[in-house]
């Protein structure tokens, strides 16, 4: 087997707060391989985004990370200094932000944006750098590109933009990217244009790429591997077809019966219902922490919980399967 | 909910309304007019759910605010129970037509106690003493599934749905025949999402509820309505009840947004919507058909002339492929 | 569903503090807030009771006793503070000055402030041509220099407790304008303004219970800056002769009448300027402490 492009174990996200540390993110393992899509699906404050931000080094200063192993290629993120990781980031790992109008800096071109990165990163002249971003803005599918690199962030709308931001992302053919909802803030139509987009050129180009989202359509269509993410901890990781097909967390079950299927849910009928809230972070989670939403609950939970499964499929639960047969034999 | 009416007439209707703003441009620029809603016609059943789906800046939040009384329409009329609204104070329209906003975080006042915030109306328009709206408001938030201690919180110290239950409550406290949901659920979580949705439909059964459901998210307005208006570019290019829009979609615009819906089915892929990509400015709209310089099916004819309405048995769609008088009227298509 | 912890979900939810309580706690962590809170209560106390507090009064003159040093000068406790060139007790001017420099300072913020608010509200809100005017009226404010303009009007009209205020009321607005105009486009465009319109509320009810609630902090904040600035100003005004007339005790014009002996008798100008210097530091440490009291529900 190949050795993955980025292995993450253990890896711990602690935030000091008022009345205690805020634990968001509780020891979670990941590998990703080379031209592979991970999609952490979760939703606000399971810690997905705070993970995204590990990885790339971005987090606060007051944010502790911790980590067994956080291996990047075979350079070690956890011990990285400042200017290893600033090598790293742009060149050959690089983001994109949800809200393209904020990340691109109002003040400067479309163009000295797309190049700055690659000039700084690579040993390139201006004109260079200018005919790579021009293609890259064609190969996102901007029409008119020489002409764009002039223009400003405020002259695009929203779906431009976020082109843009892709662009710039690949101007240093980066082996990995980390999207964080890059289509939330989105048209639907244009959701599916960017999110195209981002599948072809990773195949294109064999980037791995991590995206996060709370939007399980998204997952679905895009992902190669999930990891469901539930107050901090990954509750199930799998291939894509696996967990929608056999989602075996009770979690993960849930989320799937809140959205309504054309074709599928009857229409107007009454949708699936998770009741109950997020355990608050701050302080340890005894067991399972999903315990006090779930169905199946029972004392056997408040102890540890073990990893079930394959490796390729495996969630964190105590039922065998999560129950998954017992609810569908009942469904 | 004492008026008497028939099932079938129009609770709501608009009749070609249209609202143009003058937009500005730079200090010295001429105002030039933007038309953000061009001359809607809708009639809203009593007791159906009509969804309003459309790209941001098709002019559907324009169409709720104009249908709240907050914005005067340019041209044309809207009218409640058959009365026209221009004619009707604000508090007799506030009475009958309530909102329910996108976002619970910025919809609720953070300085005033969730038992300001919900007895407002009563308030405003003097029902009863202090005993009564206390009553009333413990009613309504057991309604919407909130216990009645939440009533000396503040909006801070709840979640994004229990917010967004406090705005239902709100709502639906002067007990209105409509209510304007734009975007109600999609700052919410998935889970939440489907409580609200839920919440709603429940609300409609029990009360008799007209809705008036905006949203960009196709797979919420199947589920919720019973009819579906398709905006783009303030026009309104196809209307029908559920099953025909999502089953049979005719205009192109529909077909691509229908397209573009992501279910949560691995192995699909996403969908190539071939749409040319940029949505146009609303201050320069193209020619002819104003979809046509993304309309993958666009002839010369499209960018010449505009399509009228066409009435068919299953809605209005704007379409030269369905006018039988259009030199490309498509039999199949049709 | 017997091995659910939480029966009710809810309860879990609704337990944070209150706005209110949340105020609270910072106020009471707040140590520039507390000391200059603190500090003008007792200026306030002190200019309240000055009569009973007064061990003199303040305008009785004693041309024997002119110039007597204060206590820690070689005084005596007959007059702790000493008595200024005229012979009177200088601490009974000094207590009775707070009066002056409070009712200024107090009364010129609170004409600037309604004038002010009436005016960066009414723009905000309304916008368009409101907003035109308002916007043309801060900018003609701003071009004319404040104490040239108060120097002129209080030439012409003579000086007076109530001219220095009421010219001071009239030219400080320009900040409430600005500050109030700016935060009320900001509450404007939120969601709890519409459903107030909505619900039928009217104009004057929208602006007062959801507007003004939310923009209140702002507005103190502008006031205690204010308030410092008129005092500051009416000392100024009063040094340069065209303030407060004398014999009423001002801390300026206690300045102003100590500048001659300055040389000779220093303390004739430092105390009356060290408790100037006081009640601005404690108005100041104030409106800093409530900005950033008040701040953080801003941003949440």
């Amino acid at each position: 087997m190949e050795k993955p492009l980025l292995s993450v174990r253990n890896l711990t996200i602690d935030i000091p707060v008022g009345g205690g540390t805020l634990h968001a993110v509780r020891g979670i393992d990941f590998d990703l391989n080379r031209g592979e899509t991970l999609c952490i699906v979760g939703e606000s404050g399971s810690g997905k985004s705070l993970t995204s931000l590990a990885v790339m080094g971005l987090l606060g200063k007051t944010i502790r990370r911790t980590a067994d192993r956080m291996d990047f290629d075979g350079t070690d993120l956890t011990r990285a200094n400042p200017r290893t990781m600033r090598k790293l980031r742009g060149a050959r790992m690089s983001m994109i932000f949800q809200e393209p109008m904020t990340s691109l800096n109002p003040a400067y071109t479309i163009g000295d944006q797309l190049t700055e990165a690659l000039l700084l990163h690579k040993p390139v002249g201006r004109e260079a750098a200018r005919a790579r971003a021009v293609e890259l803005l064609e190969k996102v599918g901007i029409t008119a590109a020489e002409s764009r690199l002039s223009q400003y962030p405020h002259q695009l709308s929203g779906g431009l933009r976020q082109r843009v931001m892709i662009a710039m992302a690949l101007m240093c053919e980066p082996e990995l990217i980390i999207a964080d909802e890059p289509t939330t803030a989105l048209d639907v139509t244009i959701q599916a244009q960017i999110l195209r987009l981002l599948y072809d050129l990773g195949r294109e180009m064999n980037m791995a790429m991590i995206l996060i989202t709370h939007d399980l359509g998204v997952v679905a269509r895009v992902a190669d591997k999930v990891a469901v993410m539930y107050a901090g901890e990954l509750v199930e990781t799998g291939p894509a077809a696996d967990v929608f097909n056999t989602p075996s967390h009770p979690y993960t079950r849930g989320l799937l019966r809140c959205i309504p299927l054309p074709g599928k849910t009857e229409r107007g009928s009454t949708l699936g219902t998770i009741p109950g809230i997020v355990p608050s972070l701050v302080g340890d989670i005894e067991g399972c922490a999903f315990r006090t939403r779930c169905p199946y609950a029972e004392a056997a939970c408040r102890s540890e919980i073990p990893r079930q499964g394959s490796a390729g499929h495996a969630f964190r639960c105590i039922h065998e399967d999560g129950k998954r047969q017992a609810e569908e034999a009942t469904a | 909910m004492t008026r008497q009416s028939t099932q079938s007439s129009p609770v709501l209707e608009l009749r070609n309304v249209t609202k143009t703003y003058k937009v500005k441009q730079g200090l010295f620029g001429k105002a030039r007019p933007l038309t953000a809603v061009n001359d809607v016609s809708l009639s809203l059943p009593r007791g159906e759910v009509l969804g309003l789906v459309g790209e941001s800046g098709c002019g559907k939040s324009t169409l709720a605010k104009i249908l709240l009384g907050l914005e005067a329409p340019t041209h044309g009329q809207v009218l409640v129970d058959g009365e026209e609204i221009g004619a009707q104070d604000r508090l007799s329209l506030a009475r009958r037509i309530q909102p329910i906003f996108q976002d619970p975080y910025s919809s609720l006042n953070p300085r005033k106690s969730i038992f300001d915030i919900v007895s407002l109306p009563l308030r405003v328009h003097g029902v009863g003493g202090p005993q009564d709206w206390e009553k009333q408001v413990r009613e309504i938030l057991d309604i919407v599934g909130l216990p009645a201690r939440v009533m000396n919180t503040y909006p801070s110290q709840m979640s994004g749905g229990q917010r967004q239950r406090v705005a239902i409550a709100r709502a639906l406290i002067m007990k209105p025949e409509i209510v304007i949901c734009d975007e109600p659920t999609s700052a919410l979580d998935v889970s939440v999402q489907s409580q609200i949705l839920n919440l709603l439909g429940d609300l409609r059964r029990e009360f008799g509820l007209t809705y008036l459901f905006i949203s960009h998210d196709l797979a919420v307005v199947e589920h919720l309505a019973t009819r579906v208006a398709v905006m783009y570019l303030g026009r309104i290019v196809e209307e029908a009840d559920v099953a025909g829009l999502f089953d049979h979609a005719r205009h192109p615009y529909t077909q691509a947004l229908l397209k573009s819906v992501l279910t949560p089915e691995p192995g699909l892929g996403v969908p190539d919507t071939q749409l040319g990509m940029a949505y146009p400015n609303p201050i320069d709209p193209p020619s002819g058909c104003q979809f046509h310089p993304r309309c993958p099916l666009a002839t010369a004819h499209c960018k010449a002339k505009a399509p009228r309405p066409v009435p068919t048995p299953q809605g209005l769609v704007e379409c030269h492929l369905y006018d039988t008088e259009s030199p490309m009227f498509d039999n199949k298509a049709a | 569903m017997a091995h659910i912890d939480n029966t009710d979900p809810l309860l879990q939810e609704i337990t944070g503090p209150t706005p209110g309580q949340m105020l609270r706690k910072r106020v009471f962590g707040h140590q520039g807030l507390l000391i200059g809170a603190v500090v003008l209560i007792i200026l306030l106390f002190i200019a309240i009771f000055a009569p009973l507090l007064a061990p003199h009064d303040p305008y009785a003159q004693s041309l024997m006793n002119r110039m007597e040093p204060p206590v820690f000068l070689g005084g005596t406790w007959e007059h702790p503070l000493g008595t200024d060139h005229l012979g009177r007790d200088y601490l009974s001017r000094l207590i009775y000055g707070a009066r002056v420099s409070l009712l200024i300072g107090a009364v010129a913020a609170l004409i600037s402030g309604v004038i002010g608010t009436a005016m960066g509200v009414a723009a905000g809100y309304f916008g368009g041509r409101v907003d035109m005017v308002v916007t043309f009226l801060i900018n003609v404010r701003l071009a004319m220099p404040v104490v040239l303009v108060a120097l002129a009007v209080v030439a012409i009209l003579g000086g007076s407790l109530q001219v220095v205020i009421v010219v001071l009321g009239l030219l400080l607005w320009d900040r409430f304008a600005v500050v109030m105009r700016a935060s009320t486009l900001q509450v404007r465009g939120r969601e709890y303004v519409a459903a107030a319109r909505a619900i039928g509320a009217s104009t004057p009810r929208v602006i007062l219970s959801e507007i003004m609630p939310n923009i209140a902090n702002n507005l103190i904040v502008v006031i205690t800056l204010e308030m410092a600035h008129a005092i500051l100003l009416e000392a100024a005004l009063s040094f340069l002769g065209l303030g407060v007339q004398p014999p009423t005790p001002s801390w300026g014009l206690m300045v102003s009448e100590g500048k001659n002996m300055m040389l000779f008798e220093p303390w004739l100008v430092l105390i009356p300027g060290a408790v100037l210097f006081l009640l601005v530091l404690a108005i100041n440490l104030m409106g800093d402490g409530l900005r950033d009291v008040t701040a953080p529900e801003n941003r949440s």
